[in-house]
């Protein structure tokens, strides 16, 4: 008992404050792309076919899907113009799928709940998550969300044992066929109100899975309230896309 | 006919026709052969040869002792049925199962004969609920079940508890749900597409199925690694241990109630995570690996800056997980609870921490050095008493281990470049890639067609051996050790299913 109290004393407090002061991401993370297509060479095509997933687009003004984008560094290393580069910016989620696609000035945007779920909400939200073939990358760090570090419960959020206890479902993975009844099952349980919130870029667009016969897709007819990129999305990001829903972070 | 099984190490790769093919029946004796001399099954895979008449069936052995893999195959002469391997040699019940779901062979004889993940279902279909459960009958047994969607954040998968009481008779295992086809895409994918798929088969040990692949394009395109990029792998592939190992410790200790090391060792899984983000960009390693060596170097400051928080680090992790083992309510918990006794461990083949902690001393890293633990060795750490508590301190041992050869190999890593030029994959080659990830043996198996396009590639996860280890697990103990007997083995549902 002596040690355990000795142990917490050495160990000290952890959790971080949210959102940090400054930026505490390394330099090599990889967080929003931005591309300066002044500087692109005419012709040049050599990020987009680099890109696994296809998430770049070229033809009129040069954008990424962020839904798509696994932030592996492939665009960045083969163009040879620096026209792309990723920024250590972890604020990634978006409400709506298409303004996940960013180009020029424009970033991805959330637009936080109105009134009426805020005020449900806004103190108090309890989540469900569904994983629907995601690899355990995300799933991690859903984990990570609540541990010390992070403390996603301070504001409020928790991820809770059954939908019927939850105001929302967060899922992840490219939803396989063999996980999609489950999934709506899943759905139909929680209480309405409720939100959707997708995690990943499996979740948001297939991820390196999109086009296999054994993944069917988000359902089309189970409206989502939020989006959050990544391959898997950082903690923090994760925090940045739910607060700004609620309304607790400025944007 | 060559007479004996093809010898090939490590992350070697051979011609095709080097590979002996008998006919089916003769295959299988020359495998239960090297079974019973103690050679153990990596995969068991169909083989198409370019020009070949069908599809063959080729065997992957280990002989540990040895460090050598043997290669063999053989030819079904037009008949999709042959004697199943399974009833002499259990290891390859799951391979079995996966060769008639997948290819409709009919493996004869073989036990335990149903599906393994459900690839093909029909629209709108899902796992049927008609599955062949195994059953009991009796006025006081009941059955339990639980899943796909479990109660925390993990992936889904189904159990099926036959209970007297509190006591569990038999617990099935139904996955598939995480199916997602992954065999299929990483065949046709481009090179680029297939980094991303290795590095999501399971998304927890992204780095050690990126190694694995790479050394399976290398080794088909004879591409060699400079030391300095082999050395940042093996960095990369301890820190995922160090990390997997620490954030195991705290979720066993959560599911006894022992706050103090949970919550500790919850967050210190996040600083070793945050060292692998400080080297290549990302928590879970992703990015780093690349065909021909890794895509970031980590210069001497770097390095030197990443060792000094591992050592810091470190020191709260021994002192976190100290609490945990010098706990006797924990060890009360732990000691005795899911145990898989050695003689089972044996038969099913398990792997990692698993099978050392059942005695089984086996560790790729030392058995079939490849890379830079070629240079450096890890003595592999092993337990006889198979519960719980054998697997917790298994993985505290390793975790030290890690924390030891990080601290000395990222102060002196060799000179020189951290990539060379991929070259292209030769033509009718096979290769296999194992390396020891933090849960056990990752095997990938590549083959290349007439003109060096991939024409199959099939990964194991050491999840596939090990999930029948856990049913053993759970046989006479309380349904309310489930949750800690499932985080002492922590196996992967996406590595499974793919």
């Amino acid at each position: 008992m002596i040690r355990t109290v000795q142990t917490r004393w050495r160990l000290g407090r952890r959790t971080r404050p949210f959102p940090p002061e400054e930026n505490p991401l390394p330099e090599r993370f990889r967080g929003l792309p931005v591309l300066d297509p002044s500087r692109c060479e005419p012709g040049c095509s050599s990020c987009a076919e680099a890109c696994p997933t296809g998430a770049l687009a070229l033809e009129g003004s040069p954008r990424v899907d962020l839904g798509r984008c696994l932030f592996c560094p492939r665009c960045a290393e083969a163009c040879p113009s620096g026209a792309v580069r990723f920024t250590r910016d972890y604020a990634l989620a978006a409400s709506t799928r298409e303004s996940l696609v960013v180009y020029g000035e424009a970033r991805p945007a959330v637009e936080v709940l109105g009134r009426r779920l805020r005020r449900l909400f806004g103190r108090s939200l309890k989540l469900r998550q569904v994983s629907a073939g995601g690899c355990g990358g995300c799933e991690a760090e859903l984990n990570a969300t609540s541990n010390v570090d992070y403390d996603l419960a301070r504001f409020g959020v928790q991820f809770v044992a059954s939908p019927r206890h939850a105001d929302g479902m967060v899922v992840t993975g490219p939803v396989t066929r063999n996980m999609e009844g489950a999934l709506r099952q899943t759905y139909a349980a929680i209480p309405e109100p409720k939100l959707v919130i997708l995690v990943g870029a499996c979740a948001l667009s297939g991820g390196a899975f999109e086009g296999s016969p054994a993944v069917t897709g988000m359902p089309a007819d189970i409206p989502v309230d939020l989006f959050i990129p990544g391959c898997p999305p950082h903690p923090f990001t994760i925090l940045d896309g739910l607060l700004r829903l609620l309304g607790s972070r400025k944007p | 006919m060559s007479r004996a099984l093809m010898p090939l190490a490590n992350g070697a790769a051979a011609r095709l026709e080097e590979v002996p093919a008998w006919p089916v029946r003769f295959f299988r004796d020359r495998v239960l052969e090297a079974a019973f001399e103690g050679a153990r099954l990596v995969a068991l895979l169909p083989l198409a040869r370019p020009g070949g008449n069908g599809i063959e069936l080729m065997a992957v052995l280990a002989q540990d002792h040895l460090g050598t893999l043997l290669l063999g195959a053989g030819d079904l002469e037009g008949s999709s049925a042959y004697p199943a391997l399974t009833p002499e040699w259990p290891q390859a019940q799951a391979f079995e199962r996966d060769l008639w779901e997948s290819q409709g062979l009919q493996p004869e004889g073989h036990p335990w004969l149903k599906p393994l993940r459900f690839p093909r279902l029909p629209d709108g279909q899902t796992i049927p609920a008609s599955y062949p459960y195994f059953a009991m009958e009796g006025a006081e047994l009941h059955e339990v079940a639980v899943g796909p969607v479990h109660a925390g954040i993990i992936e889904p998968g189904h159990f099926r508890f036959q209970c007297h009481g509190e006591k569990v008779f038999h617990l099935e295992i139904q996955l598939g749900f995480q199916h997602r086809g992954w065999r299929g895409l990483m065949a046709g994918a481009p090179p680029a597409r297939r980094a991303a798929l290795a590095e999501s088969l399971a998304g927890d040990t992204a780095v050690g199925h990126a190694v694995a692949w790479a050394m399976a394009e290398e080794a088909l395109g004879a591409t060699s690694v400079p030391p300095r990029a082999q050395a940042l792998r093996a960095v990369a592939l301890e820190l995922e241990r160090l990390a997997n190992h620490t954030g195991d410790l705290g979720a066993l200790a959560g599911d006894v109630g022992f706050l103090p090391s949970a919550s500790y060792l919850g967050g210190l899984r996040g600083d070793v995570l945050n060292l692998t983000q400080r080297l290549c960009g990302s928590r879970m390693g992703r990015g780093l690996v690349v065909p021909g060596g890794v895509r970031f170097d980590a210069p001497a400051a770097l390095a030197e800056e990443v060792a000094g928080s591992l050592s810091r680090t470190w020191t709260s992790i021994e002192e976190a997980a100290g609490l945990l083992f010098d706990a006797s309510p924990v060890q009360e918990r732990f000691q005795g609870t899911g145990t898989v006794g050695r003689e089972v461990a044996e038969a099913l083949g398990l792997v990692g921490v698993a099978g050392r902690a059942s005695g089984c001393d086996r560790d790729a890293r030392r058995d079939h050095p490849a890379g830079f633990y070629r240079f450096a060795q890890i003595p592999a750490q092993t337990l006889a008493s198979g519960d719980v508590y054998a697997r917790a301190v298994v993985r505290f041992l390793e975790m030290r281990q890690s924390f030891e050869f990080l601290e000395q190999h990222l102060r002196s890593l060799p000179q020189g470049a951290v990539g060379a030029p991929a070259q292209k994959a030769l033509p009718g080659r096979v290769t296999v890639a194992l390396v020891e990830g933090w849960r056990g043996e990752i095997a990938h198996v590549a083959v290349t067609g007439a003109s060096g396009e991939m024409a199959s590639y099939e990964a194991v996860d050491p999840s596939f051996h090990n999930w029948m280890g856990l049913a053993m697990a759970l046989r006479g103990q309380a349904i309310s050790d489930f949750p800690l007997c499932n985080k002492s083995f922590n196996l992967s549902y996406a590595g499974h299913d793919q």
